[in-house]
């Protein structure tokens, strides 16, 4: 058990201008499961490697537990990995590859066995253990290589992508054990992942990077709910965010946004952006949708905007519309059964403090208190 | 398509006829190889191994030089085999591990060295040969053999080594090995198969090449540089059962390296 | 040589090389490839130039006497002719047989196992005892004849000195049997990096076989039957030990008079000379199907 701290690591290589991690600092808490995502190339794996010590930062430092591990090699740092290909050696059975860290570390034969014994039943490998991994399926081989990282007992679990290769259904569900085992391990663990819904199910907290550097980190639900960037919040979510311009306007003490030939109530924190250019963005299952026009006239319900519907997607659980609202195309989740059909008018709205706002320049979240 | 059986039969019938055109020749080398001398002169001759005798195999292994020439053959061989790995084998875990600059251009020279007849080493190498005291012995041809198979032995390995995730290694050191002991408990079990099947490669060649033997030896002949010299002015017997001497090593070599020939005559050849 | 950047090869992700060690005075794998290197220029680039010495230095100075005997020489002009008629005649015999053999591989028949075996062996054959396998059969009491004579034919003797055609088949034939493996290994090995779903999908499209062999299959072999090609042709170029076990001097090639003048007329001058010959058609034909190869770079796959 032991916590990482991440400081300032630079990671340059040399085929590429760029850099892999751009000065990245992160602090892992003891027991602490944080995950790293992003979309390829944004650098996690490489910050994960260099947590490994299979990388070599070209600056900055890495401790475990206290320790600098910076110059150590990857045996000495106490640590243990699931890779992507999983990794096992085919040329071993089960048993020996469960082993493998215990053998290498001259753990005595009595304890090796009883040791891999508990590993293979917290897998259920218990049938499998004197096979060649070459008679496995891939979610066995998946549970082989978990069961190798978890014996010996590290000081940190690592994982890059231990899910990707394995095929819809079984990920769910190896996710859902994955979670439980590591929870029942309290090892501290850095997972890396570029499936966003992976991310928020499984970490304590969750790492966006992109290019190179952490966006953003928090718990799932802040993350989620209060993206730093509209990449965050773009990236994040199935659908992801909705983004769209607007303008701020003061209807006496009250700021409005003005979308389209409609305005929507704004929070009072916005009065701060008047006459200026704001960029709203809203998550589909905050948006409110009615097919039934609202009373017109005066004393009608401010703030209902109409839109086009364009495709129609029934998930089960509920219906997602795309609806073209004035230039600008927006997910919005319905109730399932909502009656709309491609061409339907529908009515929108969101209530204030549902809507985050960034600015149009910069991309990054308006400060808002 | 209509009629899939129709369609199979002539599949079946086609690789039949090709499978004799391959075999028929073996069988009768065979079958001439361990013929009688007597029923050897007769005309037309036996097709079935009515006559079975060892007479000419044991006449040919007692004539003048063939015992001494198939020792020396074996003791090239192994020479051939021991050294391009000792020099390939390197070359091919750099090939397969490391990207460098001088890549590119050292892979061009390994296939450009592949283009050289053997013609164009041998007669200058055995004036070489003749100024260093190398000439006549088997170290001179043993040092030719290598050079010959080197460039396969390193594209081989090559691929064998490439066919070893890296990832694995990285494996082996995050739980407790060192690089050495990652190489040797991961790498090297499962390289082993296809660098033995790099070495009869190149033992094979060896037990083959006839033209450099011949041209670097005078007395130390290797077994098909004795057959070969001894040509014109021996019997027809005597170059039957020197064929199936010859021949009897490829059966065995192929027997036990059919799951790599695909790789080692084809894949690595791009 | 610290240039040489040491540094493993890039793989499939990239947002992942694998590690860069730290650069040290002389590079590991230069360090690697060294002996190699070495060894090859050893034996490969100093004889050349030694080649090259002896063909063209005689005991005073510079000489093109040794040129004007190899070409003098009243085998020589028939060797270069039979070498290029083999080269002409083979070599597509060859490719259209090797490809019928692995298309019918293709076709997965019962067996395909044993036939692979059977037609590969011929691999580990040298060309020596090719030649001395198909002697027993095209020497005038040899098998052919007595087949035919069981059959109540008169034989022939095929290898006769003033039958030059028999003579030119049979060494034809024993090269056929003998390097057509070499072809199908290459192309085997092709077939199998071809996904079957273009194929497939050509078929769901309406392509019969041929049109499918064609416009699919043959267009995406194009790399591995180029490689085929570059090496075969060097290979045939090499014929010799076939051609002295069928027929001794009777058909002469080039690297065959390359060793009759070296091992029975003692004149390795001329010998280097001869070889120096062989060394440029090689080098001629390898460039000249490297350089069709860099026109066509999208086939390379």
């Amino acid at each position: 058990m032991a916590e990482v701290v991440v400081r300032n690591l630079v990671k340059t290589y040399a085929a590429s201008a760029h850099r892999a991690t751009d000065d990245v600092s992160l602090e892992v808490a003891d027991g602490e499961f944080v995950v790293l995502v992003g979309p390829s190339g944004c650098g996690k794996t490489t910050l994960l490697r260099m947590v490994a010590g299979l990388e070599t930062p070209d600056s900055g430092t890495v401790h475990i537990g206290g320790r600098d591990v910076t110059g150590l090699p990857a045996r000495q740092r106490r640590v243990s990995m699931v890779f992507q290909s999983y990794a096992i050696f085919p040329h071993m059975r089960v048993r020996q590859n469960i082993g493998f860290g215990l053998a290498m570390r001259k753990v005595d034969r009595q304890e090796l066995e009883r040791r891999v014994q508990r590993a293979a039943e917290l897998l259920q490998l218990e049938d499998y253990l004197d096979r060649f991994p070459a008679q496995l399926s891939g979610g066995q081989r998946q549970r082989v290589a978990v069961a190798r990282a978890i014996v010996v007992d590290a000081d940190v679990l690592l994982m890059d992508e231990p899910l990707s290769n394995l095929d819809a259904l079984l990920r769910l569900q190896f996710r859902t054990e994955l979670k439980k085992l590591v929870r029942q391990l309290g090892t501290t663990t850095l997972y890396v992942t570029h499936d966003q819904a992976e991310a928020m199910s499984l970490g304590d907290r969750v790492a966006v990077m992109r290019d190179g550097r952490i966006a953003q980190i928090g718990t799932p639900l802040a993350v989620y709910d209060r993206p730093d960037e509209q990449f965050v919040g773009g990236f994040l979510g199935a659908p992801p965010m909705n983004f769209f311009p607007a303008q701020v306007r003061l209807r006496g003490a009250d700021p409005q946004l003005v979308v389209g030939e409609d305005t929507w109530p704004a929070p009072a924190h916005l009065k701060a952006y008047a006459d200026r250019s704001v960029l709203v963005g809203v998550r589909a299952e905050n948006i409110q949708v009615t097919a039934d026009p609202p009373a017109a006239g005066p004393g009608a319900q401010p703030g209902w905007s109409a839109a086009v519907v364009e495709v129609v997607e029934p998930t089960g659980a509920a219906v997602l519309l795309t609806v073209r609202l004035d230039t600008h195309q927006l997910k919005v989740q319905a109730p399932p059964g909502f009656p709309a059909r491609p061409d339907d008018t529908v009515w929108l709205r969101s209530a204030p403090e549902m809507l985050r706002f960034f600015d149009p320049e910069t991309s990054l979240a308006l400060v808002t208190t | 398509m209509r009629r899939p059986w129709a369609r199979a039969a002539a599949v079946q019938a086609a690789c039949v006829a090709i499978t004799l055109f391959m075999a028929v020749p073996m069988y009768l080398i065979a079958l001439a190889a361990l013929s009688s001398r007597e029923s050897l002169n007769r005309f037309p001759l036996p097709l079935l191994p009515t006559d079975l005798s060892t007479e000419t195999m044991s006449a040919f292994l007692r004539s003048t030089g063939v015992v001494p020439a198939f020792l020396n053959s074996l003791q090239v061989g192994l020479g051939t085999l021991v050294l391009s790995l000792l020099v390939g084998v390197p070359a091919g875990w750099a090939l397969a591990r490391y990207a460098f600059r001088g890549k590119e251009p050292y892979q061009l020279f390994l296939l450009l060295t592949r283009a050289l007849p053997i013609v164009v080493l041998s007669v200058p190498l055995a004036k070489v040969f003749l100024t260093s005291g190398l000439y006549d012995t088997t170290y001179a041809v043993t040092l030719l053999h290598t050079a010959l198979a080197l460039p396969t032995t390193v594209l081989i390995t090559a691929a064998v080594f490439v066919g070893v995730p890296r990832d694995q290694e990285e494996a082996a050191m995050i739980f407790g090995a060192t690089p050495v002991q990652a190489f040797l408990r991961v790498v090297v079990p499962q390289a082993l198969p296809g660098v033995a099947a790099a070495a009869m490669f190149a033992f094979v060649l060896s037990w083959n090449e006839v033209l450099g033997a011949t041209i670097l030896t005078l007395n130390q002949r290797t077994l098909p540089a004795q057959v070969l010299s001894t040509l014109s002015d021996s019997p027809l017997a005597y170059r039957f059962a020197g064929g199936l001497a010859l021949v009897l090593p490829a059966l065995l070599f192929i027997a036990l390296m059919r799951r790599y020939l695909l790789n080692m005559w084809g894949a690595t050849l791009r | 040589m610290t240039e040489l950047a040491d540094q493993p090869v890039l793989r499939e992700r990239p947002d992942r090389p694998a590690p860069r060690r730290p650069a040290r005075r002389v590079p590991t794998p230069v360090l690697l490839i060294a002996p190699s290197l070495i060894f090859m220029t050893a034996l490969f680039v100093w004889p050349t130039v030694v080649a090259v010495g002896q063909a063209f230095t005689g005991d005073d100075g510079p000489t093109a006497a040794y040129v004007r005997r190899m070409v003098d020489d009243p085998s020589f002009w028939p060797a270069v002719r039979y070498t290029a008629l083999l080269i002409v005649v083979l070599i597509p015999i060859q490719f259209a047989f090797a490809l019928t053999m692995a298309l019918l591989l293709r076709e997965r028949p019962r067996f395909a196992g044993v036939y692979f075996y059977l037609w590969v062996v011929p691999l580990a054959i040298s060309d020596l005892a090719a030649g001395l396998v198909w002697l027993s059969i095209f020497t005038d009491r040899g098998y052919l004849n007595s087949v035919l004579d069981h059959l109540g034919v008169a034989g022939y003797s095929w290898l006769q000195f003033d039958h030059p055609v028999t003579m030119f088949l049979a060494v034809m034939v024993a090269e056929l049997w003998r390097a057509t493996s070499l072809v199908l290994v290459i192309v085997v090995a092709g077939l199998q990096g071809i996904p079957k779903d273009y194929d497939e999908a050509a078929a769901v499209f309406g392509a019969t076989y041929w049109q499918r062999l064609r416009h699919v299959l043959l267009p995406q072999l194009r790399p591995s039957l180029q490689v085929a090609v570059i090496l075969r042709t060097i290979l045939a170029l090499q014929t010799f030990a076939v051609a002295q076990a069928l027929t001794g001097r009777n058909l002469p090639l080039l690297v065959g008079e390359t060793y009759r003048w070296y091992n029975a007329l003692l004149n390795p001058n001329v010998a280097a000379a001869l070889a120096l010959v062989v060394l440029g058609v090689s080098l001629l034909a390898a460039a000249g199907y490297l350089r069709l190869l860099r026109e066509h770079p999208e086939a390379r796959g």
